[in-house]
């Protein structure tokens, strides 16, 4: 038997680093990345809340985020492709100004 | 000594089972580059290889003997992590699709922990299958990135393109298995085909017999269509062709890591076409309808000739080495055959395990006979092939058999 | 310290080094890989809490369609290691270390408060339930993200045009 209160700590942990990582880097990839990372933690605790109590209802919700996780996922590196050809760089930090 | 054995019985069984599994699927993988060469060669009008050997059958061992002591180059500025990590994630996926697979109907007790003839008898196998399917697009593309090389990369991300089109194909077709079976359990799937006394009509690929099933011909179709792209073998093999982008993504890979890429392809070729025979051909099941109990003995049936004529061959045979060992494995084959006429208990154990092989050599035979046999596609019609025509035909194969299913349970 | 909690403490400790790499890694291409790592890890502790058909479609679509993605998207762009430019030291001394008390004071609210009960390994989900769920009492907005992939779908393909076409 596995306490709980264990998922939801490594969940919190996963979506610290997930931040941490979302804030230091500066690769556009990167960055989307550790959103798809902070995303994946909070599945965890979904899935942990889930079979805790014996509904199925936060398995059901899992499935929508990983969807929708794999919508924003198409769309937000067709976006980056755009960008990057656009710009010629992946670096957030050159994409400050609104000309090119 | 006999206490440890029983305390650790739930590791050291399924430890033995890896261990024979991984055994016998190396050796058979060995024979099949063997086979293919030979079968092949038959085709083109020529022997094959025929000189290592009584017919070429040390070949595959004199190719092992060249692997293990070629030079193994690494290219300048290649990604070191993932130039070695590429081909042991295509052969350690191709080897982990294998625990899943149940290859016989037996339960044993061994030291007090009850197994089955399977390494892990799991609910949802199917679906672990397709997870480990999913994931073998990496060793493809990851070796192709990691080889810093234009025609590499190229032949990598074709080939990975390709099997992601293709995965959504294989997926689809397997639903109206799923839907008739009821559950994802791989066992449960070849058990519930093997419920009526209909014998070779009662499986996945005929539907009778069960009140709610339906012929899933287009399902095995569409299957066995996108399991060749599946495993990148001809008419779809473009990205790993010779004539086209040098080796596709094993241009830099030689000795030791090509020869891993390599069992790792024939070893997924061997779990898809396992995956074809439990789904649609009836796993374990005999072809006969199993009251005829008399059929119990076709396996002898085919030991005994096919060891009298290896015996008849060898005594002819031009060499004293052929001399020798062809007919010592007829005699041993037909000492086999004889053996399990005489005792029936044996003879039961052995009747799953010989249909199963049997059909999985079939499937084995006829991918090297199209290879051997068809041309191959260009890549753009590669992809309109698997995304315009295989996927709305696996789709239409699932409402189609879900309206069958619904109008007989009426 | 029976067998489940031993396996949990090895994937735990999988999944937070695989997090920490991505972190560290110069080249987003490793960053990938490890976060495939962490997501194969997350997989497994599904299959110990008993999520078995959610461990399954995480590792088929999260790890074999969405990385497979953002991995073609890397090697197309050719994206070369993080250029080392001069951020903030502030940042990283003041900041990191409020990170890790921040995570600390909400694992210490979490086994403060009325816990939830414990994870039974041994009780599976089964897929039926989940799935008499999805299409009975969550069949709107099952139908709403077939909609939205459809969605996605088209952005995509608009975005993938060439200029002036």
């Amino acid at each position: 038997m596995i306490p709980t209160s264990y998922y939801l700590i490594l969940s919190a942990i996963l979506f610290g680093l997930g931040m941490i990582a979302f804030v230091f880097k500066r690769n556009i990839i990167t960055i989307f990345m550790a959103i798809e990372l902070m995303l994946n933690a909070v599945n965890l605790a979904f899935v942990a809340f889930s079979t805790a109590f014996g509904k199925s209802d936060g398995e059901v919700f899992v499935l929508f985020v990983i969807v929708v996780a794999a919508a924003e996922a198409a769309v937000g590196l067709g976006i980056i492709i755009l960008t990057a050809r656009n710009r010629r760089s992946l670096n957030v930090e050159r994409v400050d100004l609104l000309k090119l | 000594m006999s206490e440890f054995l029983h305390q650790y019985a739930f590791l050291i069984v399924p430890i033995i089972k890896v261990a024979i599994l991984v055994l016998v699927v190396l050796t058979v993988d060995a024979y099949l580059t063997w086979l293919e060469r030979k079968v092949i060669a038959h085709i083109q009008a020529r022997w094959g290889p025929h000189r290592v050997g009584p017919h070429g059958l040390m070949q595959p061992l004199a190719d092992g003997l060249k692997f293990i002591f070629k030079e193994d180059p690494m290219p300048a500025n290649v990604d070191k992590p993932a130039y070695f990590i590429a081909p042991f994630v295509a052969l350690m996926l191709a080897l982990t699709s294998l625990a899943v697979i149940p290859f016989g109907p037996q339960k044993f007790t061994l030291w007090g922990y009850e197994s089955s003839l399977g390494i892990a008898d799991v609910n949802i196998s199917l679906l672990v299958l397709f997870a480990i399917t999913a994931l073998g697009v990496y060793g493809v593309a990851l070796a192709g990135w990691a080889s810093n090389n234009k025609y590499s990369l190229l032949g990598g991300l074709r080939s990975s393109a390709q099997m992601i089109s293709y995965e959504l194909a294989l997926t689809l077709s397997v639903v109206g298995v799923l839907l008739i079976a009821g559950s994802f359990s791989l066992r449960e799937i070849v058990e519930q085909q093997g419920t009526s006394n209909l014998g070779f009509l009662s499986w996945n690929l005929f539907g009778f017999g069960h009140g709610i099933g339906f012929t899933q011909i287009i399902g095995f179709s569409c299957f066995f269509i996108a399991a060749i792209a599946e495993t990148n073998r001809v008419p779809f093999d473009l990205p790993e062709a010779e004539s086209e982008l040098v080796a596709g993504f094993h241009t830099e890979y030689a000795s030791m890591k090509f020869a891993m890429f390599f069992i790792g392809e024939y070893t997924s070729m061997v779990a898809v076409s396992c995956l074809a025979t439990i789904l649609f051909f009836g796993g374990w099941l005999s072809p006969f309808p199993a009251s005829w109990t008399f059929t119990y003995y076709v396996p002898s049936l085919l030991f005994i000739p096919f060891g009298l004529w290896m015996i008849y061959d060898g005594i002819h045979y031009e060499n004293i080495f052929g001399r020798i060992v062809l007919p010592g494995i007829g005699t041993v084959l037909t000492v086999v055959g004889i053996a399990l006429i005489l005792f029936p208990p044996a003879n039961h154990l052995l009747q799953g395990l010989f249909w199963f092989a049997l059909k999985v050599f079939i499937f084995m035979f006829v991918y090297i006979w199209m290879r051997g046999t068809l041309p191959r596609f260009r890549y753009d019609q590669l992809m309109s092939f698997g995304w315009k025509f295989l996927l709305p035909v696996s789709i239409a194969n699932v409402v189609l058999t879900s309206a069958v299913i619904l109008w007989r349970m009426h | 310290m029976n067998a489940s909690l031993a396996i949990f403490f090895v994937l735990a400790a999988v999944a937070v080094a695989a997090a920490v790499s991505l972190i560290l890694q110069r080249h987003p291409i490793h960053s990938a890989l490890s976060l495939i790592v962490v997501m194969v890890a997350l997989a497994g502790l599904y299959l110990l809490m008993g999520a078995e058909f959610v461990a399954a479609v995480q590792i088929i679509v999260y790890g074999g369609a969405v990385m497979v993605l953002f991995v073609f998207v890397i090697m197309l762009l050719n994206a070369g290691e993080e250029e080392h430019t001069n951020f903030s030291k502030l940042a990283a001394y003041a900041g990191i270390p409020m990170a890790v008390a921040v995570a600390g004071l909400i694992a210490a609210a979490i086994t403060r408060s009325t816990l939830p009960p414990a994870q039974d390994p041994t009780a599976l989900t089964s897929t039926k339930s989940l799935s008499m769920l999805l299409f009975q009492d969550f069949v709107y907005p099952f139908e709403l993200t077939s909609f939205l992939i459809l969605v996605a779908i088209l952005g995509a393909i608009v975005l993938a045009q060439r200029e002036g076409n």
